[in-house]
């Protein structure tokens, strides 16, 4: 197996009295895109929170490339970057500003001939002096999409990436992540609920209920496993009768 | 600290005003405004006093001199609102940048803001009111330290208050410099001030920026123990102000503020 880049350990945190997060631990390896399923409220986003040092965990351990995300917070983060449908970037600013100062921010090398690269990819060319808060939301997504590769993460953390795509561009974007996972420089956290998009994208999920995980495995393989005919119908159950499959997996 | 990522807020902050009228004109027009008012105010009292004395240098200069002070502070709490505005803390605080570097980079911004102010002040108060800079000396780049240091750290206070309470804070920032006035001393000595308020006053580093400066024009001496006061109080309060906002981003990142900022509360 390759090595990980992301090495999550007994994660936990609390909001009050809630429990977001509680005793999470996973590995993203080089070259996998791992799904992180679940319901709304599951613990997702607080769990990629705390990945990108947003977040303080009440305990356990963040490891980014062999570096303690605690101890060594900026050079663990310098390896990753994300885009999150909630994160949009600042709409006072045009496309290629807002990749000029992340770019910046993220310490990328090359940087004019990288933000050419990503206009080019993500067919942003023709926005480049145009600003972010006038685009549509899948332009934005793109925008978005393309600061995330600004610095070749070696953890790139997508939560709902295409959720405000059209299906064609979804697809383009989701194989254009498959090529930079599949040169196996990098790793994948995955968040979405989309469930065709997971079984075609992720080699490998967890689904996340209250805070715990519930199942892991082989997005295709699973369903079958826990009698059901796909991963949409695994996720509702999840979602609904989460203690039939606590039964079922002790 | 990494020169890149402090440019790389200084170039944000760059972007934003040079498209944008309604950053530019508040740069200098409020200054403009004040400098103008306390300039005829300044002439008129001129012609009543038959001692000589001018009231040129000590209130006009006052009011430049405060001036400056408030737009420095608010050059960095600008900068820092261009984030909440732009509902962009997620995105600034989840790449590898180190508080050091994010409050350097505000820092930087207000100086090139408030250096703007500054030349338009010392421009419309030389040439329209004769303001005599000279009669300050050597003492003027000091007097504009203190300030300037002091002004650093009121902006990053305010906007610790602001990450801390969310973004309708920002309503108790601005008037911060207004509230300090009375105490600092800006247009009347420490010695007009009841008892109670002469401790504060001299708790401020702008107070023995302005009580050395009427000493000049009224020609009392080098200000210079004063002054030395003053500078090691306004680094303290450099110090201070920074302990402050590490503690409060540090709060955000224990509590989750950070990623819910606009919920203003994570209780």
């Amino acid at each position: 197996m390759r090595p990980a880049v992301l090495d999550v350990r007994d994660l936990r945190k609390a909001y009050g009295r809630t429990v977001a997060v509680d005793g999470v631990s996973f590995e993203v390896h080089q070259g996998e895109i791992l799904g992180l399923l679940g319901p709304n409220g599951a613990g997702k986003t607080t769990t990629i929170n705390m990945v990108l040092g947003v977040l303080a965990p009440d305990a356990g351990t963040i490891g980014i490339e062999g570096l303690d995300l605690a101890a060594r917070r900026s050079d663990a983060i310098e390896r990753t970057n994300f885009a999150a449908v909630y994160a949009p970037l600042p709409g006072n600013l045009t496309v290629e500003q807002n990749l000029r100062i992340f770019g910046m921010l993220y310490g990328v090398a090359g940087l004019k001939e990288r933000i050419g690269e990503l206009l080019a990819t993500y067919d942003l060319e023709r926005f480049r002096r145009t600003r972010c808060g006038v685009l549509s939301s899948g332009e934005q997504t793109r925008v978005s999409l393309a600061k995330a590769m600004l610095n070749r993460p070696r953890l790139l953390l997508l939560d709902e990436p295409t959720a405000s795509l059209d299906p064609a561009t979804a697809r383009e974007v989701r194989a254009r992540i498959r090529e930079a996972a599949a040169r196996g420089t990098g790793g994948v956290l995955w968040t979405s609920h989309n469930m065709y998009e997971v079984a075609e994208v992720c080699d490998r999920v967890l689904f996340l209920s209250k805070g715990r995980i519930l199942l892991a495995g082989d997005p295709k393989a699973l369903p079958g496993e826990h009698g059901k005919a796909n991963l949409e119908e695994l996720f509702i159950t999840v979602a609904r009768e989460p203690l039939t499959l606590e039964e079922g997996a002790a | 600290m990494r020169a890149s990522r402090v440019g790389a807020i200084v170039l944000r902050q760059g972007y934003l005003i040079s498209h944008s009228v309604s950053r530019i004109v508040p740069l200098f027009a409020w200054v403009v405004v004040d400098v103008v008012l306390w300039g005829l105010i300044t002439r008129y009292l001129n012609t009543f006093t038959g001692s000589g004395y001018n009231f040129v240098p000590a209130l006009l200069g006052a009011v430049l001199l405060w001036d400056f002070l408030t737009r420095v502070m608010q050059g960095v709490t600008m900068a820092f609102f261009e984030d909440v505005w732009a509902r962009n803390f997620l995105n600034v605080f989840a790449t590898p940048i180190r508080i050091s570097e994010y409050v350097g980079g505000l820092v930087v911004s207000s100086v090139a803001t408030s250096a703007v102010g500054l030349v338009v002040m010392v421009a419309v108060a030389t040439v329209v009111f004769a303001l005599p800079f000279t009669t300050y000396g050597m003492f003027l780049g000091p007097f504009l330290g203190v300030l300037f240091l002091f002004g650093i750290a009121l902006g990053i206070v305010g906007i610790s208050i602001v990450l801390r309470l969310g973004p309708a804070a920002e309503w108790f920032i601005w008037p911060l410099p207004a509230i300090l006035s009375p105490f600092a001393s800006v247009f009347y000595p420490v010695s007009a001030l009841p008892g109670w308020m002469r401790v504060i006053a001299r708790l401020l580093p702008p107070s023995y920026v302005f009580e050395g400066m009427r000493g000049i024009v009224l020609r009392q001496g080098a200000p210079t123990a004063p002054l030395l006061w003053g500078t090691a109080l306004a680094v303290l309060y450099v110090g201070l102000a920074c302990l402050l906002f590490v503690r409060v981003h540090r709060y955000a990142v224990r509590t989750g503020l950070i990623g819910r900022y606009s919920a203003e509360t994570v209780s």
